[in-house]
């Protein structure tokens, strides 16, 4: 059974004015088959912990550890981390001009699987995938994101996901810019990744609503920089009722 | 009125761009110091002066570099040619410099075109006609290092189709002109491929001169050669005629790849589209793009547009791109121009890595995606995809 452990994160970026603290000691675990939502307020840390798991050069991690299956990831490069099984659904997908859609996910499944998809089965795969997320063919000829819609790009993300098979996932607010009806394509995507392959889930959002589609085990609220409270899914309603101020007491009196 | 503007943007440690602004001024109301079409021409080496690499089109040039080139003898012979399209159908031959068809595309407008001029005694001509489109392969790689002159003259005859590659490679000294004739109503495309050895110095001037409804595309790829400079002047001189004029380069480290573009909208209703594109990576990896574009008085209904993108893979390079772009008329359909200089993007880097991708290969997928909007417009499926290979190749070379 595998596991994805995040122990004491401590996570800093520098800015103008100099170093600035926004991760302050993370501790989450998430087992095989979990989905674990993370809530909190604006600029609380969700994505920066998001960006650090997956090792975008921005962060630095000043202690703690990130272990997958007990391995350490902070000592991998990015690449290495999604070839381990991390995947990142990310909150705004870069656009890649004159990379064509279907030559990336090609050369992305290579890379994941270390030997080439066999064709006729990958473009049958490929195009069962994008058929169920509702994304026309011609995006295949499209360059990555190039152009595409908000909600488009976040498809394009979830058709990653199920394609590239990760151990885990970290969807960061894949919810967030979609109509009613992306929301439940989406949501059944990554239902369905979780089926089959029995990933574990870290999943970032601002609303209940996309909770209504994807169950989670358990909810994490997210408060500068820290878990704050935890619980299950009632912890989620409980959320959407009152929502974050009992968290934003200021600091000192906890 | 006159209206000119210049803009120009350089990635690098020196900032050269910023004194390139003083030579056409900045704001509509200024007049350039010299309109781009009464720069001065002739075809006699003596009636330029020496250049003394402070000239407006020589100095972001290493003169001292090219001396022989623009000042010494050249051989001007007839030379070596690997495949003289004989069987495809174009006319392929050697013709006097007394021949009616030199010049009629132009006449230089530097010294080392001037040089290269006079001393060559040969021409090679090459005509495409008829109703079939001709492809015409010239390779040429037997120069060797002796300092030469060439001319070539391209004429695709009223309604023809034609496609020619003048590819270079080898070792190669050399200053050449190169005439392309356009007439009414014919589609040509012609590609300028440089794949010199590392030492080989090459100045090239290009004139071409698209009649009537005609259609001219012309690429310049320049990926090998110390310092290659390749200038094309186009004019469209027919009413309705095309022009797109694409460029492709790859500079690694101590190479100079230039160009310096021209586009001349003579008649009305004439449409140009000007767009280069060019990586830098490796110590001393340096490109000049220089893009002039002159909607003339009678161009009435012009839609023109220029573009020069640069990316850089890497430290101690230095690109400059300096658009111009000058209207005589009031009455035109639409001009702009745009030029860029950036850095490798790492989101894109970090977006691929995140997918598994290593970063060599991510760097592929990013520099091979940006070349590709050129490499998609030569014509050819055979070479386009011989060059995407050559760019891996160029990548891999200097990383
Ligand atoms: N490069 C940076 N420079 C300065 N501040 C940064 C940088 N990156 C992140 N931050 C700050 O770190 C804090 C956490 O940002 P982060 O994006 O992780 O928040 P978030 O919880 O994902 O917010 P949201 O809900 O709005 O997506 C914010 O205050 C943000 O402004
Ligand atoms: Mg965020």
């Amino acid at each position: 059974m595998s596991v994805l452990e995040v122990k004491d994160l401590h996570v800093s970026v520098e800015t103008e004015q100099g170093t600035k603290q926004i991760l302050k000691g993370v501790d989450l675990t998430v087992k095989q088959g979990e989905i674990h939502a993370i809530m909190g307020p604006n600029g609380s840390g969700k994505s920066t912990l998001a960006y650090s798991i997956a090792g975008h050069p921005k962060y630095h991690v000043e202690s703690g550890s990130i272990l997958l299956d007990g391995a350490e990831v902070l000592e991998m490069s990015v690449d290495e981390r999604a070839r381990a099984g991390i995947f990142l659904a990310m909150q705004y997908p870069v656009e890649i001009p004159g990379v064509r859609m279907t030559d990336f996910l090609r050369t992305a499944k290579t890379a994941i699987d270390g030997e080439a998809p066999a064709i006729r089965g990958w473009v049958k795969e490929v195009g069962e995938a994008m058929g169920a997320l509702r994304m026309d063919k011609s995006f295949g000829e499209r360059n990555v994101n190039e152009g595409f819609s908000g909600g488009e790009k976040k498809r394009h993300e979830i058709l990653q996901l199920e394609l590239l098979k990760p151990k885990f996932a970290v969807l960061d607010e894949t919810d967030s810019g979609l109509d009613v009806d992306a929301l439940k394509i989406v949501s059944e995507g990554v239902n369905r990744a979780h089926a089959a392959t029995d990933l574990g889930v870290l999943l970032i959002t601002h609303y209940t609503r996309i909770l209504r589609y994807i169950k989670p085990d358990f909810v994490h609220v997210f408060v500068d920089g820290k878990v704050a409270e935890e619980g299950g899914p009632e912890l989620a309603e409980r959320l959407e009722n009152e929502g974050y101020d009992r968290f934003l007491q200021p600091s000192g009196v906890a | 009125m006159s209206i000119a503007t210049t803009q120009t943007s350089a990635a690098g440690s020196e900032q050269h761009g910023a004194r390139a602004h003083s030579d056409g001024g900045w704001g509509a109301a200024t007049v350039p110091v010299q309109t781009r079409s009464e720069r001065f021409s002739s075809t006699r080496h003596e009636d330029f002066a020496p250049v003394l690499g402070v000239e407006i089109d020589w100095k972001l040039t290493p003169v001292s570099r090219v001396k022989t080139l623009i000042d010494d003898e050249l051989d001007g012979s007839a030379y070596d040619l690997a495949d003289r399209g004989s069987s495809s159908g174009a006319a392929v031959e050697w013709i006097g410099m007394d021949d009616p068809r030199v010049g009629s595309a132009g006449t230089p407008e530097d010294r080392a075109a001037a040089n290269a001029w006079s001393s060559t005694q040969k021409a090679l001509s090459v005509t495409v006609s008829g109703d079939e489109r001709i492809a015409v392969g010239l390779d040429r790689s037997g120069f060797g290092s002796a300092p030469r002159a060439a001319h070539t003259v391209i004429t695709a005859k009223p309604n023809s189709q034609g496609h020619v590659v003048l590819r270079s490679s080898g070792p190669g000294v050399l200053a050449e002109n190169v005439e392309i004739v356009v007439e009414d109503g014919a589609r040509l495309t012609v590609v300028s491929l440089q794949e010199w050895d590392d030492y080989a110095l090459h100045l090239a001037s290009h004139f071409a001169r698209v009649g009537r409804d005609a259609s001219l595309t012309h690429i310049v790829v320049s990926l090998g050669g110390a310092i290659v400079r390749v200038n094309p002047s186009v004019h469209l001189s027919g009413e309705g005629a095309n022009g797109d004029l694409y460029g492709l380069y790859f500079a690694d480290a101590g190479q100079h790849l230039e160009q310096r573009v021209y586009l001349h909208h003579e008649a009305a209703h004439t449409v140009g589209r000007v767009n280069y594109k060019g990586a830098l990576q490796g110590d001393g990896a340096r490109t000049v793009w220089v893009g002039d574009v002159l909607i003339g008085r009678d161009a009435t209904g012009t839609d023109s547009y220029e573009q020069n993108r640069n990316l850089v893979l890497s430290e101690g390079t230095r690109a400059d791109s300096i658009p111009n772009l000058e209207i005589e008329t009031g009455d035109i359909l639409g001009a702009g121009h745009a030029s860029a200089t950036g850095r490798f993007d790492d989101e894109q880097l970090f977006y691929l890595q995140a997918r598994g991708i290593s970063e060599a290969e991510a760097r592929r997928l990013v520099v091979i995606g940006f070349l590709n909007e050129i490499v998609q417009k030569v014509g050819d499926p055979e070479l386009e995809s011989y060059l995407a290979g050559r760019i891996v190749d160029e990548l891999g070379a200097a990383s």
